[in-house]
């Protein structure tokens, strides 16, 4: 695979490791923050933690859009495919998303709801173009990377006049959640947590570009890397982190220069600008409401607005009280830290948003990496 | 029942089964002569008994039985026909068994073409005739339409093993090593190459084949050497080496480097979000073998078709956990987790 | 998050539409969100779209810094 197995290349992961170990001052603590879960999965799958110095901590962010998805949209959604004449198409990874009561999509299809996975918005166009007596409503869900595909099903649907094809919009916006976390209290007034530097995302940033962390480099003062998701672009972005403090700098650096302009997609960003537009405040699970982070469409769009046209009221479902996700979200805790990790909350029952997606830190941790834990406590 | 009492055939082109062919009547047993007895013909059918009776030598009998249920019916390298062959023969030959003969019992839909029926029964009929185990007894019923997926097909299946030999799935020690026998995750992904929404073009074809043979050759080889061994079908590798840590109490440690996948496989996967280590094989086993035995068995192996790609990826070790772990390609150090849920192709 | 990986144009297709292959691995998706898709770009495929191509020359220099960081003394880090 061009352009992929290059930068999985053993080797020289071992021997930038050594790099980073030598550039990393061992009187120093660096803790950066991976916004994305497709970085996340890329530390645990390739087993990064193990290469890097012990000074050096990654902290898992809330770059999952399977995993802040809050509980009352799936509870929506599942509303929405129980009615009768809905035909539901989703994403995979939403099929096992748990609503409230242990409901989930996969239950509510083995219950007789017409759910249906869908590998493209166009599948689901042509789904709602072959069925006309249904009406087909997609589960869009995802950050800046996923919401062109969705824009442009909306204008094709609306191209072809297609009556009975409409979207439950839960689209959500990468800046507004990084910024939350630099704002949250726990980072920026109590200091319990420190953040030295951010990955930023590789996918996202393919359509925003680099300009939109500026803000955050400048105002305040952490450095941001965009990096790609194969596992020596991680390495080099920790490097590259390590090197900006080191020399007292916060700048917004783009390792992954070979898909991300500064300027981003500029077509991809007009066509989401021509649909949708920002929702005053928006739901995340395990940050809470948000302010501006989430898109809706717009008025012109209404006719394809499935909140709109079912009549979608939002009813805000909890979490269990006991679950940590909040603050493993924003690097407050680990995973091992919550009670719940590992005992009822596992990949097969999930009981908080980190470890529904396999991109979630917890789901990762537990998937890839619990072995270190045991080894750990033998050590000690 | 002699087919001669029939004065027309089954309009194979273009007729359909329906539920008269389920109901005991006449039309039914046109459908077993023209259709099953035709494709799956031996001494055994040709009785025409309910059962089938033979005799059996020594040594412990081996039995097992499996449902297919597959969409879609045909695919690339293969259709359920053969691959109800091909598993039940493999699920015997794991024990280290010589397969003896096959039971099918059919469901078919109401409204099933006659000539998909008669494309499986064929496969079928050429699978157990290439991997010289008959379908000595079957059984047909059709069910109203909705009520299955075109057809289901349920195979028992019987073996002997030879004597002195005992491969169960307790048996594997810390130091046994992990063999393969040939690249994983082709049955996996030739079937969702053709899925309904996942259409995705591909040379990949289904790895399902009958594996006795090569288990002979490795009973040959190493005898008592074979601790136990499996097919890494549902949930692949990663499922398989799961239930053998528990089963035998022991961890596995194996190293992605060492393992075989084709490039369009690897690549296919990667397009679903996928992992090679969790999709399906149907004509691949995994051995667990004794360190002394493991050279003489990997040698046996690769001299077979069906083993030419054999390699030994990892080894048995001590672990109160049951983990199984493995060193990446990349250096790092990972757990391959038994599958949660369904392997669906994700977004992220 | 967001799932996507780098495969070549093979074909374009009507109502922008191309064909790509991954390892011989090939796929219809929309080129309709990226600018002058030709045969031979790389594409990063996203929910069977394509977001953005991929600059050879930039990969290229990405593995020369890779290898050089990877042999490099403590200095000379960017």
């Amino acid at each position: 695979m061009k352009y992929v197995n290059e930068y999985r290349d053993g080797r020289l992961a071992r021997s930038l490791a050594e790099t980073i170990t030598r550039i990393a001052d061992p009187a120093k603590h660096y803790h950066f923050m991976e916004f994305c879960g497709g970085h996340t999965h890329a530390i645990s799958r390739y087993g990064i933690e193990d290469l890097l110095p012990a000074n050096v901590r990654m902290i898992h962010g809330p770059g999952c859009p399977v995993c802040v998805l809050p509980v009352g949209r799936i509870d929506a959604a599942i509303a929405l495919a129980e009615r009768p004449e809905v035909t539901l198409c989703t994403y995979g990874d939403l099929m096992r998303v748990p609503g409230s009561h242990g409901t989930s999509l996969l239950r509510a299809k083995a219950a007789g709801a017409d759910i249906r996975m869908v590998y493209s918005t166009l599948d689901a166009i042509g789904i709602a173009e072959a069925e006309p007596e249904r009406q087909v409503v997609f589960f869009a869900i995802g950050f800046e990377t996923t919401t062109p595909p969705t824009a442009l099903a909306i204008r094709l649907a609306a191209q072809k006049k297609l009556s009975n094809f409409s979207v439950f919009c839960n689209h959500v916006l990468t800046p507004s959640a990084i910024q939350n976390i630099l704002e949250s209290p726990d980072v920026r007034s109590l200091g319990t947590v420190r953040i030295d530097g951010f990955i930023g995302p590789a996918h996202v940033s393919t359509v925003i570009g680099t300009e939109p962390y500026n803000f955050f480099a400048e105002e305040f003062a952490k450095p941001v890397v965009v990096a790609g998701f194969e596992p020596l672009d991680v390495m080099q972005a920790i490097l590259m982190l390590i090197a900006q403090v080191n020399d007292g700098r916060h700048e917004v650096e783009n390792q992954y220069v070979r898909a991300v302009t500064p300027g981003g997609n500029a077509r991809a960003k007009a066509e989401v600008a021509e649909i949708f537009e920002l929702r005053k405040s928006f739901e995340w699970r395990g940050l809470g409401m948000v302010p501006y982070s989430g898109l809706r469409l717009k008025e012109a769009y209404a006719a394809f607005d499935a909140e709109r046209r079912f009549g979608i009221d939002y009813v805000p479902a909890r979490d269990n009280p006991a679950c940590e996700c909040g603050a493993i979200l924003r690097g407050v805790k680990k995973p091992v830290d919550c009670k719940l990790f590992g005992t009822v909350c596992t990949p097969e029952t999930p009981m908080g948003s980190c470890m529904v997606s396999a991109e979630g830190a917890c789901a990762a941790h537990w998937t890839y990496g619990r072995f270190r834990d045991h080894a750990r406590r033998k050590a000690s | 029942m002699s087919p001669k009492a029939y004065r027309r055939r089954l309009d194979i082109k273009n007729g359909r089964v329906d539920l008269s062919h389920g109901s005991g009547g006449r039309a039914m047993a046109q459908l077993i002569a023209d259709v099953f007895h035709e494709a799956l013909d031996n001494e055994w059918l040709r009785q025409g008994n309910d059962q089938a009776a033979f005799d059996v030598g020594a040594g412990r009998m081996v039995m097992t039985t499996d449902g297919y249920v597959i969409s879609p019916l045909f695919f690339p390298g293969g259709d359920i026909g053969s691959l109800a062959v091909h598993g039940t023969v493999n699920d015997v030959a794991m024990a280290g068994a010589r397969p003896l003969y096959l039971s099918a019992s059919f469901i078919i839909e109401e409204g099933f073409p006659f000539a998909d029926l008669k494309r499986i029964a064929d496969s079928m009929g050429e699978a157990a005739r290439a991997a010289g185990v008959p379908v000595v007894t079957g059984d047909t019923k059709v069910v109203e339409r909705g009520k299955a997926d075109g057809v289901f097909i349920s195979t028992t299946g019987i073996g002997v093993v030879p004597a002195g030999l005992d491969l169960s799935a307790e048996k594997a020690r810390a130091g046994d090593r992990v063999i393969v026998s040939g690249t994983l995750g082709d049955h996996g992904v030739a079937v969702m190459s053709k899925r309904q929404n996942l259409t995705f073009d591909t040379a990949i074809v289904s790895d399902s084949a009958a594996l006795h043979e090569l288990v002979a050759a490795m009973v040959a080889a190493a005898g008592s050497g074979l601790r136990v061994m499996r097919d890494p079908t549902r949930g692949g590798l990663a499922a398989t080496l799961n239930e053998l840590a528990q089963q035998s109490k022991v961890g596995f440690r194996i190293d992605e480097d060492a393992l075989p996948v084709k490039p369009e496989v690897a690549a296919a996967c990667e397009l679903l979000g996928l992992d090679p280590l969790y999709v399906a094989n149907e004509g691949k086993l995994v051995a667990i073998v004794a360190p002394e035995a493991a050279a003489v068995v990997l040698a046996a192996m690769r001299a077979h078709p069906h083993g030419r790609d054999a390699a030994v990826v990892g080894e048995a070790v001590v672990d109160d956990h049951r983990f199984v772990q493995m060193t990446t390609a990349f250096g790092g150090g990972r757990i391959v987790d038994w599958l949660s849920g369904e392997q669906l192709p994700r977004i992220c | 998050m967001c799932l996507a990986i780098p495969a070549e144009v093979t074909e374009l297709l009507p109502d922008g539409m191309a064909r790509v292959s991954l390892d011989g691995v090939g796929k219809v998706v929309s080129v309709a969100l990226v600018e002058d898709v030709a045969v031979g770009d790389y594409v990063v495929i996203h929910v069977g779209y394509a977001l953005t191509k991929i600059d050879p020359e930039e990969a290229r220099h990405t593995l020369a810094l890779l290898a050089e960081l990877a042999a490099a003394p403590a200095e000379g880090v960017p």
